[in-house]
């Protein structure tokens, strides 16, 4: 607030009989962390508002007859803390209990076995009873959409999700509801998930600290396929999933998982392996185009990308007026499913009506996406089957391959080609990267010298940069998460947005925190996936998307040229407004 | 001397509720003449000296809450006045916004003037429906007769007020949640920092107080802290409006001096008048749901914050319940924790989950199915509550248990051995008659 923390200044506390200096507003769970005492949270994420309902991070501060809850409070000059007393462990234990007497406590059926915050405290708690009352209800399992699953038996009640929905992403889908023990957390007068204003972002998932919200998952599905040899299975993989299924198999955040990856869907028994990379290069010789094309044929502008199917589902529930602007270009995923049953069937000889496509994406919007009726320009569903990073893991991990053993492979031809310029369409920002490197090319004839545009990159909600193109200036924005969309949104609305292009992606930080990647998101996490992303794009040879030689055959043997009949056929679609 | 003293009161009933004139010939709108010529630091201290505690139940020092919202340069400031009166056996606030509306809108002016606020809100709780429509007359009434709206008494001091009602939430009376309930917002309590004074009503500082501690204000500009703080006890300044319910001879509200024993309340011909059908008294409720349940020997105890206070007792709301012989403390407990239940925001563990469980075992006692063992968990579940739950709500919604507890230890042990003392629990064959 305006009586602004003053950085400056210096408080001395007592936690637990050691002494320490932390600046004015430190907290006193980050005080703790910092003498090496960590008090159990539930509640508390690090990227979220302190909600402080839970009570289990309560410890003791000398003169106060209350505990006090460590995530909210912050530390005052000459506070004697006490973290680990019997009072404390008392009642820490006394409330893990109370929530598990409304838990349905059936970890072994659970999705978050071994995953689950709840969990893991009772055990450092060694809760081996519960005393309590159950008081468990038996509320119906929401998974009547493609992409979420909610099960509120589940739920306790954190309000996690709640403040990602409401604040980070402002849709406001879900919120609190209902007093007391009939309190929970739902959508407007409970209606489904689908006729809410929900977008299918998942980002209630990824801070979700038990079972509660989940993933749908399809990888029966893919099993299924898999396993009939009548049916010839390929699979794409998304550029941020590489640099995240590491963390399923405790390898560190932002290790590149890409050859090992591409080794285990093989084993898994992929016909062919591809990677959705190579339609990101293609996406950007398309989208490229249309910006060009509508900055000098006076086309709608700014124009917006429309990779991210959660922008794409918000766009058209929030502001359908303002559809126009959006890219007509479909998204990676979806150009590679129309490629893979036209293109790739007509190559490989196979009728599409055999051809399987799985996804592999870090999102749980695309598992929507794939079920639009308009993306079927192949004749049949495009793509059959969208795979969250999660569901992969739980794939590999069934079918008992080492992942740290697994020796790195290679994508198949001739769609698992691509360049630097895809591979960071994982990170906010990387799809205008890669569209300015192609751009400047195409507009000024002249070769990029330096590709890395630095002023794109980063964590940052909104970036804005001016790009001159031979003495053509070129505006542009990008936005990540739907909160900083809508500002960019209104600004338009309001008539006040000179931009050219804006790239949008749903998800804070983009593709690389989706709501399909490995649970413990944060923004420490985001920042080495980041990383490992642009890793991948320096340490390669082609790092622009128009030299990429599998995409320049596809045009050559199949689309002619980017927006030419065929590719509007196949890989450029239409919006339209959804009521909710 | 009279065990009865209406000094905030005084006009209840005496005059038309919503006149202002009629409050003007009974000395009305005098302490707000006088805080017009004052500065507003003085009238801070004349409240600071008056000793006035907030009067909604936590006892807070009127005088230093204003002192903080006035430290803070941030503007606009907003005054609230909390008039969701939900405590159970608690029905003072409902006389004054009945019968003494404009002594309510005084103090308000008096605050918002303090502290150069445009806008004042009274947050009415819903059940009181025909209360705000009279409120709302003697508002309308101020604004015609040149106490609220532009230029009041001819100043430059621009002031409205603002009827604002929730759908009946116990929680709203907490003051985050009600400001949250203001904003068109669920009224669930906020978390702090920051505090009200500097975050409230709409973000921006604000003051929250009671009605009956808005009923002091003029009273206490009017006649001076000195003579006010005499009413009371050196501690306690003033009176206390008392809600006297349950089996007693003359239940009702009654105006009393910080001084009197709470035997005078529950026995004195002024006040309730002894004990119903010539019964015996067993215990008190004080303070509403939320309070302490105190027994024969704390009788004597004389009514103020201090005293009370050193026998585990406290003032509360002013609520007073008085329960006679019949009564089986852990049936009433239960009553009373069905309330807490009914009325728990949800959002926090202790609260939403310690309700239920308490109440679980509670039902276990008077069903003859409780274990010693039980004792262990109700302390457990008391003691989380207590020191952990999120706001005023489950923190205090164990204290009439524990005080129980402590009160009549025996009559738990003997629904352990299937005994109600009180002939209230278990059916007539488990009573063995």
């Amino acid at each position: 607030m305006n009586d602004a923390v003053n950085i400056n200044k210096n408080i001395t506390v007592t936690i637990d009989g050691i002494q320490t200096i932390v600046p004015e507003g430190t907290t006193i769970l980050e005080a703790a962390k910092k003498l090496g005492i960590k008090i159990p949270t539930l509640c508390h994420h690090s990227d979220l508002k302190p909600g402080a309902t839970c009570r289990v991070c309560s410890v003791e501060v000398k003169g106060q007859r209350r505990l006090k809850t460590s995530c909210n409070t912050p530390v005052a000059d000459g506070d004697e803390i006490t973290t680990n007393s019997k009072a404390v462990r008392e009642a820490r234990k006394t409330i893990i209990e109370l929530i598990l007497a409304d838990h349905p406590q059936d970890c072994l059926k659970c999705v978050r076995n071994g995953n689950c915050e709840l969990q893991k405290l009772a055990y450092e708690y060694q809760i081996r009873e519960v005393p309590f009352e159950r008081t468990v209800k038996d509320l119906p399992i929401e998974d009547s959409n493609p992409s979420i699953v909610r099960d509120m038996n589940k739920c306790i009640k954190c309000g996690r999700c709640v403040e990602v929905c409401q604040e980070v992403q402002q849709v406001a889908a879900i919120n609190t509801s209902f007093r007391s023990g009939e309190f929970k957390i739902s959508t407007a007068f409970n209606e489904s998930l689908a006729d809410s204003p929900c977008v299918y972002c998942g980002q209630c998932i990824t801070v979700c600290p038990v079972g509660a919200i989940t993933e749908k998952d399809d990888t029966d599905r893919v099993w299924e396929a898999l396993d009939n040899p009548d049916i010839h299975v390929v699979v794409q993989t998304a550029p941020a999933v590489r640099v995240a299924i590491g963390e399923e198999f405790d390898m560190q955040a932002g290790s590149i998982g890409t050859g090992k990856m591409v080794a285990a869907l093989k084993r898994l028994g992929f016909d062919k392996v591809f990677d959705t990379n190579f339609t990101a290069d293609l996406t950007i010789l398309e989208e490229g185009n249309e910006l060009l094309q509508r900055i000098t044929e006076g086309g709608v502008l700014p124009m917006m990308t429309s990779c991210s199917p959660g922008w794409i589902n918000y766009i058209e529930k929030f502001y359908p007026e303002l559809l126009p602007h959006v890219s007509s270009c479909k998204s990676p995923q979806q150009m590679f499913g129309a490629v893979a049953k036209t293109y790739y069937a007509e190559k490989a000889g196979i009728s599409p009506d055999k051809i399987f496509v799985v996804s592999i994406m870090p999102c749980t919007a695309k598992k929507y996406e794939c079920t639009r009726p308009e993306m079927r320009s192949s004749g049949y569903q495009d793509v059959d089957v969208v795979l969250t990073t999660r569901e992969l893991a739980r794939m590999i991990k069934q079918a008992g391959l080492d992942m740290g053993a697994l020796h790195d492979e290679e994508y198949d031809d001739p769609l698992g080609t691509s360049t630097g310029a895809a591979v960071i369409f994982g990170a906010t920002g990387g799809v205008m990267e890669a569209a300015l490197r192609t751009v400047y090319e195409v507009v000024t004839g002249q070769k990029l010298e330096n590709v890395d545009l630095k002023m794109v990159r980063g964590l940052k909600g909104i970036k804005e940069a001016e790009v001159d193109l031979a003495g053509t200036k070129v505006k542009i924005a990008i936005a990540s998460s739907l909160k900083n969309a809508k500002e960019i949104l209104e600004k338009i609305k309001a008539g006040e947005c000179d931009y050219h292009f804006i790239e949008i992606m749903a998800c804070p930080g983009g593709c690389l925190s989706g709501g399909g990647q490995p649970f413990g998101t944060t923004n420490a996490i985001r920042e080495k996936r980041l990383e490992g992303l642009y890793n991948i794009d320096s340490s390669l040879k082609l790092r622009k998307s128009h030299e990429n030689p599998a995409v320049n055959k596809l045009y050559e043997e199949f689309l002619e040229k980017p927006l030419g009949h065929k590719s509007h056929e196949l890989l450029h679609t239409h919006y339209v407004g959804r009521k909710y | 001397m009279s065990k009865v003293m209406p000094l905030i009161s005084a006009n209840c009933g005496k005059i038309r509720p919503d006149s202002v004139e009629e409050y003007i010939n009974v000395g009305g709108f005098e302490g707000l003449k006088k805080a017009l010529k004052m500065e507003p630091t003085q009238i801070i201290d004349e409240i600071k000296n008056a000793k006035l505690l907030g009067r909604g139940g936590a006892a807070y020092p009127v005088g230093s809450k204003w002192q903080q919202l006035y430290n803070i340069e941030e503007s606009p400031k907003y005054i609230v006045c909390n008039a969701d009166e939900g405590e159970p056996g608690t029905f003072k606030d409902k006389l004054l916004l009945e019968k003494d509306p404009l002594r309510i809108i005084e103090g308000m002016i008096i605050a918002g003037y303090v502290f150069n606020s445009q806008d004042g809100y009274i947050y009415i709780r819903g059940e009181y429906e025909a209360i705000q429509k009279g409120f709302q007359s003697a508002i309308d009434n101020a604004v015609e007769n040149g106490y609220l709206g532009n230029n009041i008494l001819g100043t430059d001091y621009c002031y409205n007020l603002h009827i604002m009602t929730g759908a009946g939430a116990y929680v709203c009376g907490e003051n985050s949640a009600l400001l949250n309930s203001i904003e068109g917002k669920a009224g669930r309590p906020r978390v702090k920092p920051p505090h009200l004074a500097e975050v409230g009503l709409f973000g921006m500082p604000t003051l929250v107080n009671n009605v009956e501690s808005f009923a002091n204000i003029s009273t206490i500009i009017s006649i001076g802290a000195e003579k006010y703080l005499s009413y009371g006890t050196p501690e306690s300044g003033g009176t206390k409006l008392v809600c006297l319910s349950g089996q007693v001879v003359n239940p009702g509200v009654y105006e009393v001096p910080f001084g009197v024993t709470l035997r005078d309340i529950i026995y004195d011909s002024e006040l309730g008048g002894g004990i119903k059908d010539g019964k015996n008294l067993k215990f008190f409720h004080l303070g509403g749901q939320s309070g302490p349940c105190g027994s024969l020997s704390q009788l004597d105890t004389t009514y103020c914050y201090k005293a009370l206070r050193a026998n585990g007792l406290n003032v509360g709301s002013g609520a007073v319940v008085v329960m006679d012989e019949s009564v089986c403390v852990i049936d009433y407990l239960k009553y009373v924790t069905e309330f807490f239940i009914h009325e728990s925001c949800g959002k926090c563990t202790p609260c939403r989950e310690g309700n239920k469980q308490l109440y679980a075992i509670l039902d276990k006692f008077t069903k003859g199915e409780a274990t010693s063992g039980d004792y262990i968990l109700l302390k457990r579940i008391s003691d989380v509550m207590a020191k952990a739950s999120f706001c005023g709500l489950g923190q205090a919604a164990a204290t009439a248990f524990n005080t129980c507890l402590k009160n009549f230890r025996s009559e738990f042990d003997a629904h352990l051995r299937g005994k109600c003392p009180a002939g209230v629990c278990f059916t007539k064959q488990e009573r063995g008659e």
